[in-house]
């Protein structure tokens, strides 16, 4: 079943909720024998980079998850501050990141090439697909619509492993992935049909 | 209207199912009696409201201390609106965006002009309009930013309910003093109103009530809100405006 990591931080209910009327089987895993039956794995995360990290790195569920992941190759998803914790390290703070997607993550502020935008980077903004994939099949014509809430952005190192950017004063990287271990920047549990389309490929992984 | 005579205009829950097929970008949803009664927020029907809600849900009512927006992250709400306890007491700002991110906490000011023999000015009022501040509002505006607001809702207690649009002379002033984003609330009656206010004061945010709830001059209540294509005439019609 899917597993919604639970180490204290992000709106965890949120996506217990989508999947709930998806019709999908989610639950979250607060401690190590959660994840035993995880097919799929949604690493959430708000607020501060560090203390999202000391909070991870003290529930006692990085070690299993890395195994889950790394060893084992199930699909995760890192969303918002979960994803800049797949980076090796971001401007936020000073403790390291996890490392699973290459790559670093750096701050909007005084880096827009026209005026100073608002920070942090809230509401919808459109999604640009770099290349067609499971969770994004097409170009569409009509480009994806996510709800974005955040001041820090993730930058891939391997160009390869960006699949949309977006567009805010500069384009930065909005959805990653590496093998198996995806990052979005936006929020696809508040983001109407566009979230639940994607989360929706991403579990028929 | 202006915070006085309420209308029933339906069931909470019913309104966020309808609100989804819509496709709103955001919902705010206020108990606007929770602080005057001096009660707390209303958790177990947040918990309904937000497990139904399919876009960004912003809550506020009652909040006076930051365990209660734990709680409200908890049970799925993204952002919180604090008015009356952040102009009491800023630091209450800065302990919720420790918590939970300065992303996540939204202050609400309740906005009315005072008309004057020499001068115009705005003065920022809580409780439902029945109290007024004393404090400067733009020094105000500048200590909340400093104390870790990440949003600002400006919501104008005389254009409330009016729907003959928003008060662009305030959003102007507000702008020009903002650095972190900024929501107006309060007079939208058509789509029209909110490009004149963005071809006025630029990137900022635009809410409305009873444009979305009410239908004609009767006050019907039929809940609406802008498809997509809509929404791009809009923001066509400020560039026009923009352009003259």
């Amino acid at each position: 079943m899917i597993r919604v990591v639970d180490y204290g931080v992000g709106n965890i209910q949120a996506f217990l909720n989508l999947f709930d009327r998806l019709g999908l089987k989610a639950e979250r895993a607060s401690e190590a024998r959660d994840l035993i039956d995880a097919t799929h794995l949604i690493l959430p995360g708000v607020g501060h980079f560090d203390y999202a990290m000391r909070s991870f790195n003290k529930s006692g569920l990085r070690a299993p998850l890395e195994k889950l992941v790394l060893t084992q190759n199930k699909p995760l998803l890192g969303v918002c501050v979960g994803m800049q914790m797949l980076a090796h390290s971001s401007d936020e703070g000073l403790l390291p990141g996890l490392g699973w997607i290459p790559g670093s993550v750096h701050s909007f502020d005084g880096k827009s090439e026209s005026e100073s935008l608002p920070l942090p980077h809230m509401g919808w903004n459109d999604l640009k697909i770099n290349t067609p994939s499971i969770v994004f099949p097409t170009t569409d014509i009509e480009p994806p619509q996510f709800y974005f809430l955040h001041s820090y952005y993730f930058s891939a190192t391997n160009r390869s492993d960006v699949i949309a950017t977006t567009n805010y004063g500069l384009d930065f990287d909005a959805v990653v992935r590496h093998k198996n271990v995806f990052g979005m920047q936006c929020h696809p549990e508040k983001s109407h049909r566009w979230g639940e389309q994607f989360l929706r490929a991403f579990t028929e992984l | 209207m202006g915070f006085t005579d309420p209308k029933y205009v339906g069931d909470p829950i019913n309104a966020v199912r309808i609100f989804n097929e819509k496709e709103a970008d955001e919902l705010m949803v206020l108990d606007i009696d929770a602080t005057v009664d001096g009660s707390e927020p209303d958790f177990k029907l947040i918990a309904k409201l937000a497990a139904e809600c399919r876009m960004p849900l912003c809550y506020g009512g009652g909040i006076s201390h930051v365990e209660q927006v734990q709680r409200l992250v908890n049970i799925g709400v993204e952002k919180v609106a604090i008015s009356s306890a952040a102009i009491a007491r800023p630091t209450l700002v800065t302990e919720i965006a420790d918590a939970v991110g300065r992303q996540s906490v939204a202050v609400v000011l309740d906005v009315r002009k005072r008309v004057g023999l020499l001068s115009t000015k705005y003065e920022i009022c809580t409780h439902n309009a029945k109290k007024a501040y004393k404090g400067d509002f733009f020094s105000l505006i500048q200590e909340l930013q400093q104390a870790g607001a990440g949003e600002i809702v400006i919501n104008s207690v005389d254009r409330d309910g009016m729907m003959k649009g928003y008060d662009l002379e305030l959003a102007a002033q507000v702008r020009s003093v903002a650095e972190v984003p900024i929501t107006f609330l309060g007079g939208a009656g058509s789509l029209e109103d909110l490009s004149d206010l963005f071809s006025t004061v630029g990137i900022v945010g635009g809410a409305a009530g009873s444009l979305f709830v009410f239908k004609g001059k009767y006050r019907a209540v039929l809940i609406s809100y802008p498809t997509r294509i809509q929404k791009n005439m809009v923001l066509n019609r400020m560039i026009e405006l923009l352009n003259k």
